[in-house]
This record gives C-alpha cells, sequence and structure tokens, in this order.
C-alpha cells in the first residue's frame, strides 16, 4: 500500500460472555484519507469491529491499530484522534444541537474560545446553524443524523467512525448524508463506515469489506469486486422450436474470443463475456448465421448483490 | 485536574439542563410524592398513631424523619434512570469514545443526584415546619440531616446505576427498583418505631440501613444533639459499611460498561 495506513485490523476476534461468537480473524487494512465500508446485513459483525475500533469495547482476540496506536493498549491517545457517529438514536432530545456540541467540545478539552469557533464550523459544514439552538426534539430525521455528524466532527478527527450513517433516512436525506460524507473525504479525512444498504456501498466506499457471520468474506474496491466474479453476464433465451440448434451454438460460442463461460439450460444460455462491447455483437452474429431465433436477451454487468451473493451464498436482507 | 474538571463540570451540567428543559417534571421533580406521604399520612394517622408509641408530639412530627429517609431512598434508587436511557440510545457509547477519565459519567451522575436529594430534604423539612415540625436542633441539625442523606444516597445511587449498566431492558430495571423499594421502607422505622412492629419485621427492619438513618435524623428533629450524637456515630460506621458494599459491588458493573 503506497500511502500510509490508518486503520490496521489483525485477526481481530470477539467472543460475547464466553459463548457468542460476534468476530472471527478479521483482518483489513484502511489507507489514509480512504473512504471504507464494512458491508453486511444485521448481526454480521460489523458493529462490533467499529465498537473495538472506537475503543469502547475490547477483543478476545488479535489487534486493532488507529494511526499505529492500539486501540488496548493506546486508548486514551486513540480516542483522541478519532470522531465517532452512532446510530441516529444517540441524541439527547432534551438538549439543543448546539448544547450537543458544547458538551463535546468540553469532553474533547477544548478551551472556550477554540470551542465556540470549532461549533461555528461544524454547524456550517453540516448546514444545521438555523437549527442550532433548538432542542433537539424538534428535529427531523435528517437533522438529528447532521447534528450527529457535527458531533463526530467537533475533535477535528483524523479518522471519522460511522455506523449506520443513513439508516431509516428518507432518500433525499439519504443523498445529502452521502454528499457531506463526500465531502469531508475531499478534506482528507480516513472513513470507515458500516452499512446494510449495497447502494451506499457502492457510491460512496472506495474499498470496502464484506462481511458476514463475523468473517470477512471479500475485500476490495466495488468494481474489482465486481469484475471479481467473471465478467457482464449475457443470456439469451431461444424459441422453443430451436432446441436442437443450442449445443451447437454454445460450442461456437465458447471458441468466440471475449467468452469466458457458456452453461446451456434447456433453450438458455449463460454467457459471462469480458468486454460485452466487442463480443455481443459477435454472439449476435453467430445467432444469425445459425438462423436460430430468439425470443429474449438480457445483459447486466454484475451488482453488488451478485458480488454478495456469490461470497455468502445468500442475498442481503433489507434493500 | 483542570480537564477532569471541564468534563465533569459538562456532564453534570448537562443533568440539569435535561431536568430544566421538563419544566413540569421539574416541579414534580422537587415536590416529590414524597410530600404526599407526609401531608396526606402523616394528618390521617395523626389521630390514630399512638403518641406513647411514636414518642412525639404528633404522627406528623415522627413521620418527618421517615419522610425524609424514604426521599434519599428513591432519588438514590432512581438515579441511574438517565443512564439506563444514555446506555440504551447509545448516548453513553458516544460519551466513552472521546478522551474522558473513565469516572468522569458515574461522578457527574452522583454530584447530580445528591444535590437534587439535598433541596428536596430541604423542601421536605420546610412543608414539615408549616405543619409545625421545628426541628430542635436547628439548621446545623438540617445540615447534618443532609450528610446522612449524602451518606446513604451515595450507596444507593451507585446501586442504581450499576444496575443500570447490568440489566437487559429498562423493564427488569424498573421492576426491580419497584421490588426493592417498598419493602425497605415498610421494613425500616419510617412509619412505625422498632417497638411498635411484630417481632420478625422488628429483626428485618434492624438489618436495613434505612432504619439507621431515620434514627440518625429523629432525634435531630424531635429530641437534640445529646440524644442524636451518639446515634449519629453510629449511622456513619453503618454508613461507610454499606457505601463500601455498594461501591465494591458495583464497580464491576462500571469497569464492564465504561472501561
Amino acid at each position: 500500500m503506497g500511502s500510509s495506513v490508518a486503520i490496521e485490523v489483525s485477526h481481530l476476534s470477539k467472543v460475547y460472555e464466553g459463548k457468542v461468537t460476534a468476530v472471527e480473524d478479521i483482518t483489513f487494512q484502511v489507507s489514509q484519507g480512504e473512504v471504507f465500508g464494512l458491508l453486511g446485513p444485521n448481526g454480521a459483525g460489523k458493529t462490533t469491529t467499529l465498537r473495538i475500533l472506537i475503543t469502547v469495547l475490547r477483543p478476545s482476540g488479535g489487534t486493532a491499530r488507529v494511526l499505529g496506536l492500539d486501540v488496548v493498549a493506546q486508548a486514551t491517545q486513540v480516542r483522541q484522534l478519532i470522531g465517532y457517529v452512532p446510530q441516529e438514536r444517540a441524541i439527547d432530545r432534551f438538549l439543543t444541537g448546539r448544547e450537543h456540541l458544547q458538551l463535546l467540545a468540553s469532553l474533547y478539552h477544548l478551551p472556550k474560545d477554540r470551542a465556540a469557533k470549532r461549533i461555528e464550523e461544524v454547524l456550517k459544514l453540516v448546514n444545521l446553524e438555523h437549527k442550532a439552538d433548538e432542542v433537539a426534539r424538534n428535529y427531523s430525521g435528517g437533522m438529528k443524523r447532521k447534528l450527529d455528524i457535527a458531533c463526530g466532527l467537533i475533535p477535528d478527527p483524523k479518522v471519522l467512525f460511522m455506523d449506520e450513517p443513513t439508516l431509516g433516512l428518507d432518500v433525499q436525506s439519504r443523498l445529502k448524508i452521502w454528499e457531506h460524507i463526500r465531502e469531508l473525504k475531499a478534506r482528507g479525512i480516513t472513513i470507515l463506515l458500516t452499512t446494510n444498504y449495497l447502494d451506499e456501498a457502492d457510491q460512496l466506499c472506495e474499498r470496502l469489506a464484506i462481511i458476514d457471520g463475523g468473517r470477512v468474506k471479500a475485500i476490495g474496491a466495488p468494481n474489482e469486486l465486481k469484475s471479481g466474479l467473471g465478467g457482464d453476464v449475457v443470456t439469451l433465451t431461444l424459441a422453443p422450436g430451436d432446441l436442437d440448434k443450442v449445443e451447437g451454438l454454445a460450442q461456437a460460442l465458447k471458441a468466440q474470443e471475449g467468452v469466458r463461460a457458456v452453461s446451456v439450460k434447456q433453450n438458455v444460455l449463460d454467457i459471462r463475456v469480458t468486454s460485452p462491447e466487442k463480443t455481443l455483437p459477435a454472439i449476435l452474429n453467430q445467432v444469425v448465421a445459425r438462423r436460430c431465433q430468439l425470443e429474449f436477451v438480457d445483459y447486466h454487468r454484475p451488482r453488488l448483490d451478485d458480488v454478495f451473493l456469490a461470497h455468502t451464498g445468500r442475498r442481503i436482507e433489507g434493500d | 485536574m483542570e480537564d477532569y474538571l471541564q468534563e465533569v463540570g459538562a456532564l453534570t451540567m448537562r443533568w440539569v439542563k435535561r431536568l430544566s428543559r421538563e419544566k413540569f417534571s421539574m416541579v414534580f421533580t422537587l415536590f416529590q410524592p414524597m410530600v404526599f406521604w407526609l401531608i396526606f399520612f402523616g394528618n390521617l394517622f395523626q389521630r390514630t398513631a399512638n403518641a406513647e408509641v411514636v414518642q412525639a408530639p404528633s404522627y406528623i412530627a415522627f413521620l418527618a424523619a421517615g419522610v425524609v429517609v424514604m426521599t434519599i431512598l428513591n432519588n438514590g434508587l432512581a438515579g441511574g434512570t438517565d443512564l439506563l436511557f444514555d446506555k440504551e440510545n447509545g448516548f453513553l457509547e458516544r460519551l466513552m469514545s472521546t478522551p474522558i477519565s473513565r469516572t468522569s459519567v458515574v461522578i457527574s451522575r452522583f454530584l447530580f443526584v445528591m444535590t437534587i436529594t439535598s433541596l428536596q430534604v430541604l423542601v421536605i423539612l420546610g412543608v414539615a415546619y408549616l405543619f409545625g415540625v421545628h426541628p430542635v436542633t436547628g439548621l446545623p441539625g438540617v445540615a447534618v440531616i443532609i450528610l446522612i442523606g449524602l451518606l446513604f444516597g451515595v450507596g444507593l445511587t451507585a446501586i442504581s446505576m450499576a444496575l443500570a449498566f447490568s440489566v437487559k431492558s429498562h423493564g427488569d430495571f424498573f421492576s426491580m427498583l419497584g421490588f426493592l423499594s417498598l419493602p425497605m421502607i415498610f421494613l425500616s422505622t419510617a412509619l412505625v418505631p422498632l417497638a411498635a412492629m411484630p417481632a420478625w419485621m422488628a429483626v428485618l427492619a434492624r438489618l436495613n440501613p434505612m432504619t439507621w438513618a431515620i434514627d440518625a435524623v429523629r432525634p435531630l428533629i424531635l429530641s437534640g444533639w445529646a440524644a442524636a450524637l451518639p446515634k449519629i456515630g453510629i449511622v456513619v460506621i453503618v454508613m461507610t459499611v454499606f457505601d463500601s458494599v455498594c461501591l465494591f459491588g458495583a464497580a464491576r458493573a462500571f469497569r464492564r460498561t465504561l472501561g
């Protein structure tokens, strides 16, 4: 890895009360300035991993370092360098937005004048200035989320941890939060987020780890993971009358350049191709040359849910 | 040290702000249901209670010490409630991810609960005053009553916070509090003196730290320093033991939750 490492997790495991294994042998690295996602269904071990990284939970085995500091032995130093954005409900509905930020500023031991300046900065960053003096009880879901992010930014963190940043938000608020996250990335903050939304992982994360059953199933950039599946998929469905021509067509296509694999199921051919732009015309030429009659053609790029399915054997819930 | 004061100050102010935002809750917190015990229970049983048995000029004068200590009991036992909500909604985790001393949150809660309890004790004594209960030891006696309240309250609040950190659901928390509170009151000298209790209840009442607290507060109101001082000496010993046991027991739950 060229740039320096911000988060280094090595063979991490967590067993609750000596019996429930939440996380098992998890290893990954996050570079500085990267947006890294932990993608998985509820109960996969994402939040456990996150809680260990923010020093509120002790691992049962393995190590985790943030900016080179051990999250157990050097917890206090780690806490000074990180920001944490918990799930939406972690708001005191009796306090105003500004009072949340003032509390956090005191907990990070900022002197009064610096705290006041920092509070104005973060309020502006998340566009919450006009609501800063209203009690959080009156905030919408999206505003609470913005306040959460503002709280996480008070210490001017090098690394920001976000737990399900858009869980339960409406589409518009979600897009706004994504915008904020991209803005933070542009400022050079390293971000680790957990999510069970495929599109969120796809849109925001430069790299991600797919976690299921407490284990890492795959790590990589979303595009890498998708192309790792062995190319795009073209599906041809021949007319039932052409059943006798299927085998011959399959053999011919296998010999075709750019075709990686062909699987036949009755009158349906699944063709994995590396470069659809070049291969698709060639495939159709073969169909025409053999006078096959097409009933249906489908083509799609592998989506992240194909990746998830391929690595875990099931579809992710709730998306 | 400066950092520590800053964090504890900010956390304590948060409890104060929360309380002040709920106007009704604030009024009802200060003028607790305990006031009704004093007014209604005290006056209701005025003629039934035998002055020779309670050894006081009136039942309400006898009851005042009991209601003061009941207030301390209820406040202490409820002291962990806000932390329970903080634990459940993740606010506690947010606090613990910041570079604060692991003790700050608990200390801020102690400070807040003790302050509120002291104010409530003053309100109770004020209401009792209106009904003609004038503490014979005067203001110094009131100060000692508050100190006894603090001694008892520390242990109770510790139990409550430990419970808040340990329970699986907040239903468990409130049912355990409800379960603890009434026997503590009835098996104490809050409502009747030891001499008037059935023997088996008197035995249990003697094991209840609340009885010792009441036995020290009551002479401060009714008899005077000479009768009170030996009782105060005993309550200091009893409460030191009680608080040590509670804090020792709670420390595990604190460490598990707060790291």
